[in-house]
């Protein structure tokens, strides 16, 4: 019973909720094509109206970061906190800024 | 539990990356498939998250059992949908599980061919409708149970994919108790039914959290995983806290003569399921495994040529769509 055909493809699904969000990564299927990727994706994945548009990808189709590059990618931004507004200060008199 | 006698892993790599490993579990990070990890850690995991998506589906048996027969439109309408969340919440264990580095086809083959389990709950036959109530109120409470604590297990995937779960399995076990409420409103014949009901799955229903704390020789090092939260017994102990009360609030009887509320600690004394039966339908020898798994087998090959039709179709438009570029 061994099966020594090839898998379909694994999705990646996004979905747009009510919302007006952007579209979300939700989970993952295995389907034949696009097509089917987008009903099963309905199926599974907007049961009790979860979202009003959905995005397959095919999973072979992502790029990713490695969890190695954590150091180089993401600690420069620590140091940089004046990117946050609350890094000013800006006197009371001045009112709402 | 919808896993039960989870085989853990011993591992064998370097200590200081274990330890380093442990430290993350224990700051309460997420490990992601992408992280470094014990094969232990993985493979325990991959038997865990399998048995519980194997669960799932084989889940639908004894219910899909009732489809055709519910009792009326609505009734159908609303096992129906149950059913079906059953087969999205096998989906997005073996989702999870595939991130590990299985493949679906390689858990499905485990499945058919016994290699891997899913709950002995789900080698019981449901015999009469009050069943459908038993099983939601008792099995899918039962599962919460388990699941609840697992929205907050170390591994990334499937604590997302038991908070999706989480949040759908409570129509089921609302839908059950709703069911047991009707019967026991009902006329003698259906209260009866409905005590039937809760007499064949009420020791089942305690074994599904697996084997007693002194006898589960694979909790320990789980736990430490965070891939497992609570011990057998404590959740055992929960349920039954949790149950009794809404047996008495359906007017129905606990089938046993030794449950005493216990003031000392705060919860109920009950007699422990016999668990010789329990090794013996998870051995393959229960009412229904051959029946079950029978099901699938005859599904998974059923199905083979829609399948094979489908990836044919996916070629051909594949190859038409190059050919037009």
């Amino acid at each position: 019973m061994t099966n020594t055909k090839p898998e379909w493809p694994l999705w990646e699904v996004f979905i747009r909720g009510q919302h007006g969000m952007s579209h979300r990564h939700v989970g993952s299927l295995h389907a034949a094509d696009e097509r089917m990727a987008i009903l099963n994706a309905r199926d599974v994945y907007t049961r009790r109206n979860e979202g009003v548009s959905i995005w397959v990808v095919e999973a072979q189709h992502i790029a990713a970061s490695s969890p190695e590059e954590k150091g180089p990618l993401y600690e420069p931004a620590n140091s940089k906190v004046y990117r946050h507004p609350t890094f000013f200060d800006i006197p009371d008199d001045v009112g709402a800024m | 539990m919808y896993a039960q006698m989870v085989k853990s892993e011993a591992s064998e790599e370097d200590p200081a990356q274990l330890q380093s490993f442990q430290d993350r579990i224990d700051a309460g990070e997420k490990i992601e498939p992408k992280d470094w990890m014990p094969a232990g850690y993985r493979k325990t995991l991959i038997r865990q998250i399998g048995q519980h998506a194997h669960s799932e589906i084989v889940g639908q048996l004894p219910e899909g059992n009732w489809i055709t027969r519910a009792p009326s439109l609505e009734r159908k309408a609303i096992l129906l949908a149950k059913v079906q969340d059953e087969a999205g919440h096998g989906l997005y264990l073996y989702c999870a599980a595939e991130t590990l580095g299985v493949t679906r086809d390689e858990l499905t083959e485990m499945l058919l061919d016994g290699r891997m389990k899913y709950s002995s709950i789900f080698n019981y036959p449901t015999l009469t409708w009050a069943d459908m109530g038993a099983v939601g109120w008792l099995v899918d409470g039962a599962a919460i149970m388990n699941q609840v604590p697992l929205q907050r297990t170390s591994f990334g995937p499937y604590a997302r994919a038991m908070v999706r779960i989480c949040k759908e399995e409570s129509f089921h076990q609302r839908q059950g108790f709703d069911i047991m409420m009707k019967m026991c409103q009902g006329t003698d014949a259906q209260k009866h039914m409905a005590q039937d009901a809760l007499n064949r799955f009420w020791g089942p229903s305690l074994m599904m959290f697996g084997p007693s704390d002194k006898d589960s020789v694979h909790s320990a090092q789980s736990m430490r995983w965070k891939i497992k939260m609570n011990t057998n017994d404590e959740l055992r102990q929960e349920f039954v806290d949790q149950t009794v009360p809404q047996a008495e609030y359906l007017g129905l009887t606990v089938p046993d003569p030794d449950l005493t509320w216990n003031e000392d600690k705060g919860g109920y004394d009950f007699t422990e399921p016999d668990w010789s039966e329990f090794y013996d339908v998870l051995k393959g020898n229960g009412p229904c495994n051959a029946e079950r798994l029978g099901a699938r087998n005859k599904a998974w090959d059923d199905g083979a040529w829609v399948r094979d039709a489908l990836s044919a179709h996916a070629a051909k438009r594949k190859a038409a769509k190059v050919a037009a570029q």
